[in-house]
C-alpha cells in the first residue's frame, strides 16, 4: 500500500513538470509515434515489393510489430535506466536513494518515469486491431487475459536484461555503451527470428530473449500452433529473467561502495 | 580562417581522448547493418533485383550508408539547444567569431574523426562479415566523396536550423527527437528513395532530406549511372544553397528576440 501512495505521489509530481512545457510535451508525443510509424512505414514499404518474407505475411509481420510495441512501451515509461550508471554510480546519486526507507530500484524506477511513452500501448493496439482485421484473426473471451500476460512477460524479459546490465555498474564503474547496443539488438525481436541463421536465434531465444517481447508470443495469436510451445514460454522467461536480476541488483547493492566527493 | 581550422583540430583531438567509445560504437554499426542485411536476406528471397539493386548491392548499400552516417552525423543541434538553454550562448555571441560558422566546424572535426577512426575500420570490418562489394573506379570513389561532403553540409544545415529553434521554443527536444527520425526515414538511410511508392518518391523530391544519405549510397553503390550522378549532385549542391536562407532568417530573428534564460 505504501509503495502505492508513493507510486501515485511520483506519477503526480511527473505530471507537473511536464505539463509546464506542453508544446515540446505534444512534439515529443508526436515523434514517439514518427518513431514508430517508421518501421511500420518500412514494412509497407518493403512488401510493396514481395508478397512474403519466409512464408509470413505483411499483415502478419505488421501485427508482430504492433504487438512488439506494447511491452516495449510499457519497458520504457518504467525502466528508462540505460544511463543509470552515468547518472547514479558515477555522480553518486545513488547514496541520496539508498538513505531511504524504500526499495532502490523502486525508486530509481520511479524518478526515471517517462509516462508519455505509455502512448505506444495506444499505437501498438491500433496497429494489431488493423492487422487482425485484414487477418481475419478470431479471438476467444479468454484471449484477452492471455494477451495481458504475455505483454506483462515480454515487459519482464526487457525490464530483467536492462536491470541486469544496470547492475553491473554496481561492480564497474567504467564507461559502457553495452546499453545502447542492447537497444539495437532488441529490435531483432521484431521480426520473425526464422529469417536470422540458427546462431542468432539461439541468442534471441535463450541468451537476450528478445524474440519473447515480439514474435513468439504473436505467434499465439496469429494461431502459427508449432510455435506455441515458445509463445507460452513467454511469462516463464519474464518471471524467470525479472527474478534473476532482482537478485543481480540486490547483490550489487551491497557492493555499491559511493562516488568520493 | 586560422580559428576555425584550428577549432576543427581541437574538436578532433578531443574526440581522440574518447576514442574507446567508438569501438563500440563500430560494434553497434555492424548489429543494425546485420538485422538489415538478415532482413533483405529474407525480402529478396529468390529475386535476382529490385528496383535495379542485386542482394549484394543492397548490403553494401546499408553498409555504406551506416558508416557514412557516422561522418556526416553530429550533435550541434543539441549543444546549441544545451548553450541556449544554459545561457552560455550570449558569452559565445561575444567572441570574434560567427556563432554558427563554429558549431559547423566543431562538427566537421567529429565528422573528419569518426571517418578516420569508426568509417574505415568499420567498413574493413562488416566486409568481412557481410558479402559486400567495392566499385574499383576512382571516379566513382571521388564522386562518393564530394557527394559525402555535400551530405555533411546539408545535415549540418538542418542540425543548425533545429538547434536554432530553441530560441523560439525554449524547450526542443521533442523536436530534435522529430528531427532525426524524419532523417533515418527520408534520407534514404534505411530504405533506398527508390524503394518507396511513386507519389512518395515525387514529394520527397521537395524536400533536402535524400542528399544526405540516398545519394551517397546511391553513388557508391553504383545504382546511379552518367547523368543520374551529375543531376543527384546537382540536388544536393542547390540545397546547400537554398538552406544557407531560412538559416540566415532564424539567426537575424533569434538575436532581435533573444531571452537569456539564466547564466
Amino acid at each position: 500500500m505504501f509503495y502505492l501512495s508513493i507510486f501515485f505521489q511520483y506519477v503526480g509530481q511527473y505530471m507537473k513538470t511536464r505539463l509546464q512545457y506542453r508544446a515540446d510535451l505534444l512534439v515529443e508525443i508526436f515523434s514517439d509515434i514518427l518513431f514508430q510509424a517508421v518501421n511500420l512505414i518500412f514494412i509497407l514499404v518493403v512488401f510493396g515489393h514481395t508478397q512474403l518474407l519466409n512464408g509470413w505475411s505483411q499483415d502478419e509481420i505488421i501485427f508482430i510489430y504492433g504487438f512488439f510495441l506494447v511491452p516495449y512501451a510499457l519497458f520504457s515509461t518504467f525502466f528508462n535506466i540505460w544511463d543509470f550508471n552515468d547518472r547514479y554510480i558515477v555522480k553518486g546519486e545513488m547514496d541520496r536513494i539508498l538513505t531511504r526507507p524504500i526499495h532502490s530500484l523502486f525508486q530509481v524506477i520511479l524518478e526515471r518515469m517517462e509516462l508519455e511513452s505509455l502512448f505506444g500501448v495506444v499505437t501498438g493496439i491500433v496497429i494489431m486491431i488493423y492487422a487482425g482485421t485484414n487477418l481475419d484473426l478470431a479471438f476467444a473471451w479468454y484471449d484477452a487475459f492471455i494477451f495481458i500476460v504475455m505483454v506483462l512477460g515480454g515487459a519482464m524479459v526487457y525490464a530483467g536484461i536492462f536491470v541486469m546490465l544496470a547492475s553491473i555498474g554496481f561492480w564497474s564503474d567504467a564507461r559502457t555503451s553495452i546499453m545502447p547496443m542492447m537497444y539495437n539488438i532488441g529490435n531483432y525481436g521484431r521480426y520473425p527470428v526464422d529469417i536470422y541463421n540458427k546462431a542468432i536465434r539461439f541468442v534471441l531465444t535463450w541468451i537476450l530473449p528478445f524474440a519473447f517481447v515480439g514474435v513468439y508470443p504473436a505467434s499465439y495469436f496469429l494461431g502459427k500452433t508449432d510455435w506455441y510451445f515458445y509463445a507460452f514460454l513467454t511469462p516463464i522467461m519474464g518471471i524467470v529473467f525479472f527474478l534473476l536480476a532482482v537478485v543481480m541488483w540486490n547483490h550489487g547493492v551491497t557492493k555499491y561502495r559511493g562516488a568520493g566527493n | 580562417m586560422d580559428k576555425y581550422l584550428e577549432m576543427i583540430r581541437i574538436r578532433f583531438l578531443m574526440m581522440l581522448a574518447y576514442r574507446t567509445n567508438y569501438y563500440s560504437g563500430i560494434l553497434i554499426y555492424s548489429i543494425n547493418i546485420g538485422a538489415y542485411y538478415f532482413l533483405w536476406s529474407a525480402i529478396y528471397g529468390g529475386k535476382e533485383e529490385i528496383q535495379g539493386l542485386n542482394v549484394i548491392q543492397m548490403t553494401t548499400y546499408i553498409a555504406v550508408s551506416w558508416m557514412a552516417r557516422a561522418f556526416y552525423f553530429n550533435n550541434i543541434d543539441r549543444e546549441i539547444a544545451a548553450e541556449i538553454k544554459e545561457g552560455k550562448v550570449a558569452v559565445e555571441l561575444i567572441r570574434p567569431y560567427n556563432y554558427l560558422g563554429m558549431k559547423t566546424m566543431q562538427g566537421l572535426g567529429e565528422g573528419i574523426f569518426r571517418l578516420l577512426f569508426f568509417s574505415f575500420p568499420g567498413m574493413v570490418i562488416v566486409s568481412f562479415i557481410f558479402p559486400l562489394s567495392y566499385t574499383s573506379s576512382l571516379t566513382t570513389w571521388g564522386l562518393f566523396a564530394v557527394s559525402i561532403v555535400l551530405s555533411f553540409v546539408v545535415n549540418t544545415q538542418i542540425n543548425l536550423l533545429t538547434g536554432m529553434m530553441t530560441f523560439f521554443l525554449f524547450n526542443n527536444d521533442g523536436l530534435i527527437r522529430a528531427k532525426r527520425v524524419i532523417i533515418d526515414l527520408f534520407s534514404g538511410l534505411l530504405l533506398p528513395i527508390s524503394f518507396y511508392p511513386g507519389w512518395a518518391q515525387e514529394m520527397m523530391n521537395l524536400f533536402p532530406f535524400q542528399a544526405i544519405s540516398y545519394i551517397p549510397s546511391m553513388i557508391f553503390t553504383e545504382g546511379f549511372g552518367g547523368q543520374e550522378i551529375i543531376h543527384a549532385l546537382l540536388f544536393q549542391f542547390v540545397w546547400v544553397l537554398i538552406l544557407l536562407l531560412p538559416i540566415q532568417l532564424l539567426w537575424y530573428l533569434a538575436k532581435k528576440q533573444m531571452i537569456i534564460q539564466g547564466g
